[in-house]
């Protein structure tokens, strides 16, 4: 799991027209994605296939590999399977598509399918794009409160170091269990504690060391840029498609161009 | 228990963002002046924990599942409701970020399941008045138990509303429900469980590190009488005429709404008393009273469900305040 975050934290840390857009435009831009796919009625599969442009587009340019994302989709596609598969079983209404015939739930089993593979593609290449630093700053420039900017990165940070004495600990207790995939609850619990009391402590240690160092409480970052006209260039051009995929089935009118 | 964004209309992601902007609005102030101090590496660094410990599965004896610690009670018993509240945000976010657990436009709403349930709600209206101050010793280990399991079914009621509201799964509403209750009470016991092993082995190795006391339990009831008023003034416009389940039934079976009246005398009687004492017959002005005919009919409704619920109110609160007394 750990390793998931430090390859996409690698990702992040590249440099690439996409990197270099402003955190902030990307951030609204998502968001705009986001809420545009979900607003579509529930059956509508055809003209959701447009959007894909938008974070496939962006992975390109951005230097994300195709096959990292794809595997992210996989293996977070369960859970949405499980209860996408309820559609097809509860709504029978027959429809027809071109020369032939479904239910209803299909459709919207398939519309479920597509919206989560877009939205769970953008918020990677979001992540992918602007690495967490960025991200949070923008968010805090955008209006979060500056707590949580704070904590997120203090989270941040720490995750690598928690992280890996959690695992260490892990293996430790597996090969103290003998090797049963599952250890008992008091180890659990014990292994747990201390984890928590070490963190504790850590804490201590680095706010001590930030106090010693003058940290009122504000995180400097560097290489902030003031938004340029390419940012709202890159927004606008966003807004404008997302609008127009929404109101026009782009796919079905490029369908009827090329095969009238 | 995260909602993933195929499922969330834009209505209800959108609703339950503007709820939670608000809630880190009233986060991000209470917190301000400790911005600089010690508790925020101590959330950092909690964070992480909570993130790490969530690879950890156990054993659950006799089912032949495993579990993990979901830690919004933990955090909010270690940290306070807000901080808390902010902890779990970051966990959220960036479990939705980076491992899709969880879509981006439904992490307000996960954010208001998973943290403020739990944080908001069970912590500070459960586990503190249960525990009585303890963090170790059965009552302690009681009082985990009941707040978590209490937390995690609300938070899944709370999935279940907001899928139903969002209107793009077809899942049905009470087989949704009988699916995700029981398994979110297994799930409740076995954070409660861990909760409290957890609290209570830090409480002995380090007595002193508490959660603030300074939360303030009114706040969060002003904010549930302000949503009262709201839904008993407003909402209610938007209520169903049709009959309901009992009166369908009914009208099935009869061919009309309601029964028709009984000759006992017992009956009779009590029909007599409820004439006298209700003030607003089916939730509106009586037709025989002076200025029904010019106060519009929403009108009607929402004084009958503001009056309604002050009176719920005021009545919950004097039995509440009488079993008070007698206790003490």
């Amino acid at each position: 799991m750990k390793a998931a975050v430090a390859d996409l934290d690698d990702l992040g840390r590249r440099s690439s027209p996409v990197h270099r857009l402003d955190a902030r435009a990307k951030v609204l831009a998502t968001g705009a994605f986001l809420v545009t796919v979900m607003s579509f009625p529930r059956q509508e599969v055809s003209a959701l296939t447009p959007f894909l442009f938008f974070p496939l587009v962006l992975a390109s340019l951005g230097g994300v590999p195709f096959g990292f994302l794809f595997r992210r989709v996989l293996a977070a596609l369960p859970f949405a399977l499980l209860v996408a598969l309820g559609n097809p079983f509860f709504d029978r209404v027959p429809v027809g598509v071109g020369p032939w015939e479904t239910t209803a739930g299909w459709m919207s089993f398939s519309s479920i399918l597509f919206r989560f593979l877009l939205t769970v593609l953008a918020a990677l290449v979001l992540a992918a794009t602007t690495g967490v630093d960025r991200l949070t700053d923008a968010l805090g420039r955008l209006g979060l409160p500056r707590v949580f900017v704070v904590q997120m990165s203090f989270f941040y940070r720490t995750l690598f170091v928690v992280g890996e004495e959690a695992s260490r600990m892990k293996r430790s207790l597996l090969i103290r269990s003998h090797g049963n995939k599952a250890p008992s609850f008091r180890s659990v619990v014990s292994l747990l504690g201390h984890l928590l009391l070490r963190a504790m402590a850590r804490a201590e240690r680095i706010h001590g060391a930030l106090r010693a160092r003058g940290y009122d409480g504000r995180l400097p970052s560097l290489g902030r840029r003031r938004a340029g006209w390419t940012d709202l260039g890159f927004l606008a051009v966003c807004g404008a498609s997302f609008a127009a995929a929404r109101v026009w089935n782009l796919a079905e009118m490029a369908g009827r161009w090329a095969a009238p | 228990m995260h909602m993933a964004d195929a499922l969330v209309s834009p209505a209800v992601g959108g609703a339950l963002w503007a709820a939670t902007a608000g809630l880190f609005a009233w986060c991000g102030r209470r917190l301000k002046s400790s911005v600089e101090g010690p508790i925020v590496p101590l959330m950092g660094v909690l964070g992480a924990f909570v993130f790490a410990s969530q690879m950890i599965n156990f054993a659950i004896p006799g089912t032949g599942s495993s579990g993990h610690l979901g830690g919004g009670l933990l955090l909010a018993i270690l940290l306070g409701p807000e901080a808390a509240l902010v902890v779990l945000s970051s966990v959220l976010a960036t479990q939705a970020l980076f491992f899709a657990d969880g879509g981006l436009l439904a992490l307000g709403a996960n954010i208001l399941n998973l943290g403020f349930l739990p944080a908001f709600i069970a912590y500070p209206f459960l586990y503190r008045p249960l525990s009585g101050g303890r963090r170790s010793g059965a009552r302690a280990w009681a009082a985990a138990l009941l707040s978590a399991v209490a937390g995690l079914q609300l938070g899944a009621l709370g999935v279940v509303l907001e899928t139903r509201a969002s209107g793009i799964s077809a899942l049905p509403f009470s087989g949704f429900l009988l699916l995700m209750l029981p398994i979110h009470f297994a799930i409740g016991l076995v954070e409660g469980l861990v909760t409290a092993a957890v609290v209570s082995f830090v409480a002995r190795a380090r007595p002193e590190a508490a959660a603030p006391a300074d939360f303030s339990k009114r706040s969060v009831l002003a904010g549930l009488l302000i949503g009262a008023l709201g839904i008993g003034g407003v909402g209610v416009w938007f209520a169903s005429d049709r009959p309901d389940g009992l009166e369908w039934s009914i009208a099935k079976m009869v061919g009309r709404e309601d029964l028709p009246r009984s000759e006992e005398s017992v009956h009779q009687a009590l029909e007599k008393v409820q004439e006298a004492t209700s003030v607003l017959p089916d939730y509106a002005l009586p037709s025989g009273a002076p200025h029904s005919s010019g106060v519009p009919e929403k009108a009607q409704t929402s004084l009958a469900g503001v009056a309604g619920g002050g009176l719920t109110l005021l009545l919950a609160g004097a039995a509440g305040l009488f079993l008070q007394r007698r206790r003490s």
